[in-house]
C-alpha cells in the first residue's frame, strides 16, 4: 500500500493559561485523502490547524510536512511549502475587488514570498487574471470579480476565501468550517466543488460541523473532545461509535 | 527594458498633468502665484508628498520622520557643490543616493514595529538627526549658521574641466544657472519623472500587494508573502523621493539647515497627503500645491493690510473683524491650515480627491437624468 503520509502531527500539546486547548495530538494526514476531523465547539480544531500553518506554536511536539519539520517556521514559508488554510472566519482583503482578493494569492504562487515588480503593469497579467478568473468562475462569484470584497454576504466571503485557497492550488488544504454560514444550496455547491478537487488528487484537511458535509466528503474521520482525539477511523466506524455518539453526534444531530 | 505600455486613461494623465505642470507660469498668473520661487515649492513638494504617498498611501504605515531624508538630501547636495562641482547633477544622484541609504537603515529598525510604535520610531530616529546636526555633525552640518557653498571651495570636477561661475556659485545644469525659471523648470522635470514613476508603482503587481498589506497584513502572510522587504522597499523608495526634494532645495538655492528636518516638516507632508487623498494617485500633489499655496497667500498679510482690505467697513466695526481675523493670517496661518485640515478631513475623509469625484458626479448624472 502505497500510503504516503504528507502531514505528520507528533506529541502537539497546547494550553491557553489554565487551558488545555490541545494535549497529546497525534495525527497523520495520506496523501489524496480527504481527512475530516470533528468535534463539539472549543474541541481544539481551530487551534490545531493554526499549529499547522504556523500562527501558534505549540508548547511541545512537531508538525512534519512531506518529511520536512515545519514547526518553528514563518507561516509564509510554511504557505510557499504547499499548506494551504481556509479560514474559518473570511480573512480577506476587505479593500480590494473580489478578482484582486484571488490575484494576490495567485501571485504569491507564482513569484514566491518575495519579487520586486514594481515596473510590470498589472494589465500585463493576463495569465494571473485568467487563473483567477478561472478559479471565481468555478465558485460561482465570476459575475461579482469588480465588486468590493468587503461588501459581499457572509457566504459569499466564505466561497471568496475557498477560491483564494484554491487558486494556489496546494498540496495540502486545510478548511476551517467550509460551509458555516451558507445556505443549503451554497453549501451542496461547495462539496461539489471540494468533490471536483478530490477528484484532481489534492490532499485535504477538513473541519466540519455539518455531519451531511462529512459523511460525503471524508475518507477518514477524527473525532476531538476537549483536546484530545477520541476516536479514529472511517466514516462508517466513526457513525456506529458509542462514545462519539455521546461527545458530539448525539448533540449535533438534535440542532 | 520594454516599453510601458500604459493604458490610454493614464497617458492622458500624463499627458495633462505635464502640460498643466510645465505651463504653471502662464495660467498661474491671474492666481497671484506665477513667480518662480513659489512654483518650485509647489514642484519640491508635490514631489515629496508624492513619494510620501507610496509608503503612507499603499500600505498605510504612517512614518512621521520623512523630514530627516529630506534634510539629509540637502547636506548631501550642499557637499556635492562644495567638493565636487556646482553642476545639479551629482548633487540630485548622490542627495537621492544618500537618503535612499538613510532610508534603508531607519526603515530597517522602525519597521519591526507596525502602527503607533512605527510612527513614533520615525519620529525619534528624525528628533535624533535633527539634533545630531545642531551638535555633534556640526562639522558636517556647519550647526545652526547653516551649510553654505563658498567661493573657494575645493570644487574638483569644476576645477578638472575648468568650469568657472562669475559673482557667488549657483547650482547649474551646463552652464544654465539653477534659479528663477529655469530652477522652477528643472523641478517640474523631476516632479513629472516622480510622478510617473509613482504610476507605475500604483499600476504594477507590486503596488498591489503593497495596499493588500494596507488591507490585512496577517493575510498577507498566510498568503505566502515575506511582506517585511515590500515594507522596506516601499519605505525606501519614499525617502528617496524626499531625499530628492531636499536635493532640489538647495539646487534652487544652495544653502542647508537643520530646521528642514524638524517634526513639523515631517508632519506637513502627513497633511499634505492627507488633505489630498492619501493613497490617490493625484491627491498628494494637489495637497502640496493647496498648502504651499495657501502659506504664501495667508501668511504674507498682516495688520496693516487687513485694516486695509476691510477699510470699507465702519470704523469700530473694521478693527473688530482685523481683530477676529489676524490670528489666522501671518505667522497664524498655521491655524486657517489647521482649520481647513479638520473641515475636509471630516467632510471629505478622501481628501480633494474625492470631492472632484463627488463634483463631476454630480455634473455628470444632471444630462443623464434629463435624457430619462
Ligand atoms: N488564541 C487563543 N487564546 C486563548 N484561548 C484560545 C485561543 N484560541 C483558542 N482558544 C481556546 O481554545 C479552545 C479551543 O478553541 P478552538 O480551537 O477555536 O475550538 P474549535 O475550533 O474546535 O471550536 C477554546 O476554549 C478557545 O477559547
Ligand atoms: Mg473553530
Amino acid at each position: 500500500m502505497g500510503n504516503n503520509i504528507v502531514l505528520d502531527i507528533a506529541y502537539v500539546d497546547k494550553s491557553f493559561g489554565g487551558l488545555q486547548a490541545l494535549s497529546n495530538i497525534n495525527l497523520q494526514i495520506e496523501e489524496g485523502k480527504t481527512h475530516a476531523i470533528i468535534g463539539p465547539n472549543g474541541a481544539g480544531k481551530s487551534t490545531l490547524l493554526n499549529v499547522c500553518i504556523g500562527r501558534i506554536a505549540p508548547d511541545r511536539g512537531t508538525v512534519t510536512f512531506n518529511g520536512e519539520l515545519i514547526t518553528g517556521k514563518q507561516p509564509h514559508e510554511i504557505n510557499q511549502a504547499g499548506v494551504v488554510r481556509v479560514f474559518q472566519t473570511p480573512e480577506i482583503f476587505p479593500e480590494l475587488t473580489v478578482l484582486e482578493n484571488v490575484m494576490i494569492p495567485a501571485f504569491a504562487k507564482r513569484d514566491g514570498s518575495f519579487k520586486f515588480n514594481a515596473f510590470s503593469l498589472l494589465s500585463d497579467e493576463t495569465d494571473i487574471v485568467a487563473d483567477a478568473e478561472h478559479v471565481l468562475d468555478d465558485m460561482g462569484l465570476l459575475g461579482q470579480s469588480a465588486h468590493v470584497a468587503g461588501s459581499m454576504s457572509r457566504g459569499d466571503k466564505r466561497r471568496l476565501e475557498l477560491a483564494m485557497g484554491l487558486v494556489q492550488h496546494p498540496k495540502l488544504l486545510l478548511l476551517d468550517e467550509p460551509t458555516a454560514g451558507m445556505s443549503r444550496a451554497d453549501t451542496n455547491a461547495t462539496i461539489d466543488t471540494l468533490k471536483r478537487i478530490k477528484e484532481r488528487g489534492m490532499t485535504k484537511v477538513i473541519i466540519e460541523h455539518d455531519m451531511h458535509v462529512v459523511f460525503s466528503l471524508a475518507d477518514k474521520i477524527t473525532v476531538l473532545a476537549q483536546g484530545m482525539i477520541i476516536a479514529e477511523g472511517a466514516p462508517e466506524e466513526i457513525r456506529g461509535n458509542p462514545k462519539v455518539q455521546e461527545a458530539y453526534l448525539g448533540e449535533s444531530t438534535d440542532e | 527594458m520594454k516599453m510601458f505600455k500604459l493604458s490610454s486613461k493614464d497617458m492622458m494623465l500624463m499627458l495633462v498633468l505635464s502640460a498643466a505642470v510645465l505651463t504653471m507660469p502662464i495660467w498661474l498668473v491671474p492666481f497671484g502665484a506665477g513667480y518662480p520661487d513659489l512654483m518650485q515649492k509647489f514642484a519640491i513638494f508635490g514631489l515629496f508628498a508624492v513619494g510620501f504617498n507610496i509608503l503612507f498611501g499603499l500600505t498605510g504605515y504612517l512614518s512621521f520622520g520623512h523630514a530627516a531624508f529630506l534634510g539629509v538630501g540637502s547636506y548631501t547636495a550642499i557637499w556635492s557643490f562644495k567638493l565636487l562641482s556646482m553642476n545639479v547633477l551629482p548633487a540630485v544622484m548622490l542627495g537621492t543616493i544618500v537618503a535612499g541609504l538613510f532610508a534603508v537603515l531607519i526603515g530597517y529598525v522602525s519597521l519591526r514595529r507596525t502602527g503607533i510604535y512605527f510612527s513614533i520610531l520615525t519620529l525619534a530616529f528624525a528628533q535624533m538627526c535633527y539634533n545630531l546636526a545642531y551638535s555633534v555633525l556640526t562639522p558636517i552640518t556647519n550647526g545652526e549658521t547653516g551649510l553654505r557653498v563658498l567661493r573657494d571651495d575645493p570644487r574638483v570636477l569644476d576645477n578638472m574641466f575648468g568650469v568657472v561661475q562669475e559673482g557667488s556659485p549657483v547650482g547649474s545644469l551646463f552652464g544654465v544657472n539653477m534659479q528663477g525659471y529655469p530652477g522652477f523648470y528643472f523641478c517640474a522635470v523631476m516632479l513629472l519623472i516622480g510622478f510617473f514613476i509613482s504610476l507605475l508603482i500604483f499600476r504594477s503587481p507590486f503596488g498591489m500587494k503593497l495596499i493588500a498589506i494596507k488591507s490585512n497584513q496577517n493575510r498577507m502572510r498566510y498568503t505566502g508573502f515575506n511582506t517585511r522587504p515590500y515594507l522596506l522597499i516601499a519605505f525606501v523608495i519614499s525617502g528617496m523621493y524626499a531625499g530628492l526634494s531636499g536635493t532640489l532645495m538647495a539646487v534652487t538655492d544652495p544653502l542647508a539647515g537643520a530646521e528642514r528636518m524638524q517634526w513639523t516638516a515631517s508632519g506637513e507632508v502627513v497633511l499634505m497627503t492627507i488633505l489630498g487623498g492619501m493613497g490617490t494617485l493625484t491627491g498628494p500633489l494637489f495637497g502640496a500645491v493647496l498648502i504651499k499655496y495657501f502659506e504664501n497667500i495667508f501668511s504674507a498679510f498682516n495688520e496693516s493690510s487687513l485694516l486695509e482690505i476691510f477699510s470699507f467697513l465702519p470704523e469700530p466695526l473694521q478693527h473688530f473683524v482685523v481683530t477676529i481675523v489676524h490670528p489666522f493670517v501671518g505667522e497664524g496661518w498655521h491655524l486657517t491650515l489647521g482649520a481647513l485640515f479638520m473641515i475636509i478631513v471630516i467632510f471629505l475623509p478622501g481628501g480633494l480627491v474625492e470631492g472632484f469625484g463627488r463634483l463631476s458626479k454630480k455634473f455628470k448624472s444632471k444630462p443623464t437624468q434629463k435624457s430619462e
